[in-house]
């Protein structure tokens, strides 16, 4: 495909052109820069970028099913981006995120892509970030971003969102307290899943105290049994509350200032790590020696 | 520019009513070993899903697996959706208990390679590598 002709099919919402543009970007390929270029910036500011995570099992993609099924009725568009580690030995991935969503498969209104994490530090941010503003400019007005609650770069990723959901369910290991502090910290909405399950009060009691310790107003938990379509609206509409909230309050601007922020730094460094270790590889720095010394003296002379 | 970083992308997946997915993970599973990325669509899909999966994922290669006999049908079926959608060049790959005498037809219907039971797995990881590097190619 020309860059002309993937241009000119991402105008007109080709799933085709969609699907290569994320591609070219996330190989870091050239024409990135003009891809990137293209995109509608108004669509993007306008598009509301949802986080969903949790541990697995906790029904992350059977809701994400859910909200699009409804999503859908009320006619827009969406774009999914679903997130699953790459294999730090092969560098393989098994991407099966898809699988609960497949009822959409033949929707031209619903974007889904599929992506390894790639071992990235950074540049996972970047790649997802760009991904979302290729489906915001070819008219996805929400996006959901997927991915399981475990790990540096996954957390980093929920930074893109503006409203970012925790996923849990009833009998995965009740022990909220021990659980990873960020993920709560990061959380807007708390999402009791399987909520038809032995335990879910109980769940939902204890994230209730867990949350409401040292805050005026805990946050308040949603159950859903995202399998049968059960908490979806009133979580939908929870969600849109939340987000006129953080718009009348300037919330929402600030996420987005603090995610274009890192965005930026994540692309610097994305540019310069190869460029780097080249230089680095080219002196054949002798060991032994202090890689710190070493890394600030390349910095000094460039 | 940034450091070009082009893994190998598969979509693999079962079209029809056939529920026996084990060669289908177990061909997922070995592809993401030798550093393939996978997308896994699971059992049960129409051509036209498995066609519209690939081409939003941007994918090398479509593999197919089929244990019910009905091969003959589907994958050719797979082949013309994918053109229909507008990507007549990604390839597509299928295994499973297929005659002997089946594999020259379905070659002639555009499947780019046909794995029967025994095959070393070797051999099929080497028939995407081909597949993926000749779609890139292109």
């Amino acid at each position: 495909m020309s860059i002309d002709s993937l241009l000119e099919g991402l105008k007109a919402r080709d799933p085709r052109a969609i699907g290569r543009a994320i591609s070219l970007v996330e190989n870091g390929d050239e024409s990135a820069d003009v891809i990137l270029s293209s995109l509608d910036e108004n669509l993007v500011a306008g598009a509301i970028i949802l986080g969903i995570t949790g541990p697995p099992g906790a029904g992350k993609s059977t809701l994400t099913n859910g909200i699009i099924s409804q999503l859908r009725q009320d006619g827009k568009r969406i774009g999914i981006i679903a997130i699953d580690p790459s294999s730090p030995i092969s560098g393989g991935a098994i991407l099966g995120d898809r699988i609960r969503m497949m009822q959409h498969a033949t929707d031209r209104d619903v974007v889904v892509r599929s992506m390894a994490t790639r071992g990235r530090l950074g540049g996972l941010c970047a790649t997802a970030g760009a991904a979302v503003r290729i489906m915001a400019s070819c008219g996805c007005s929400t996006i959901i971003i997927e991915t399981v609650g475990v790990g540096q770069s996954e957390m980093d990723i929920i930074r893109l969102a503006d409203i970012t959901l925790l996923v849990l369910a009833p009998g995965l290991g009740d022990d909220i307290q021990a659980m990873k502090a960020g993920l709560l910290e990061v959380a807007d909405i708390l999402v009791v899943n399987k909520a038809d399950c032995k335990g879910a009060d109980i769940l939902a009691m204890d994230l209730e105290a867990v949350t409401r310790r040292g805050s005026a107003n805990p946050t308040q938990v949603s159950m859903t049994v995202a399998t049968e379509g059960k908490g979806i609206t009133e979580l939908l509409d929870r969600i849109s509350s939340l987000d006129s909230e953080h718009r009348d309050s300037g919330e929402r601007h600030k996420r987005r200032r603090g995610a274009h922020d890192q965005e930026v730094l994540d692309w610097c460094l994305e540019i310069l790590r190869p460029k780097l270790l080249a230089e680095i590889r080219r002196r054949e720095l002798p060991l032994p020696g202090d890689p710190r010394l070493k890394a600030k003296k390349i910095l000094d002379e460039h | 520019m940034t450091e070009k970083t082009k893994k190998n992308r598969v979509l693999v997946g079962k079209p029809g009513l056939d529920g026996h997915d084990r060669g289908a993970k177990f061909i997922a599973h070995a592809l993401r070993d030798a550093g393939f990325e996978v997308v896994y669509t699971g059992i049960r899909r129409s051509p036209e899903e498995i066609a519209a999966a690939a081409i939003q994922e941007d994918v090398d290669a479509v593999g197919l697996s089929s244990l019910s006999g009905a091969h003959m049908r589907l994958f050719p079926a797979v082949v013309e959706a994918l053109s229909k959608a507008g990507a007549p060049d990604i390839p597509v790959l299928g295994g499973g208990v297929i005659p002997d005498e089946d594999i020259a037809a379905l070659k002639k219907a555009g499947i780019v390679a046909i794995f029967t039971p025994g095959t070393p797995v070797d051999k099929i990881i080497g028939a995407f590598q081909d597949a993926c590097a000749k779609k890139s190619a292109a």
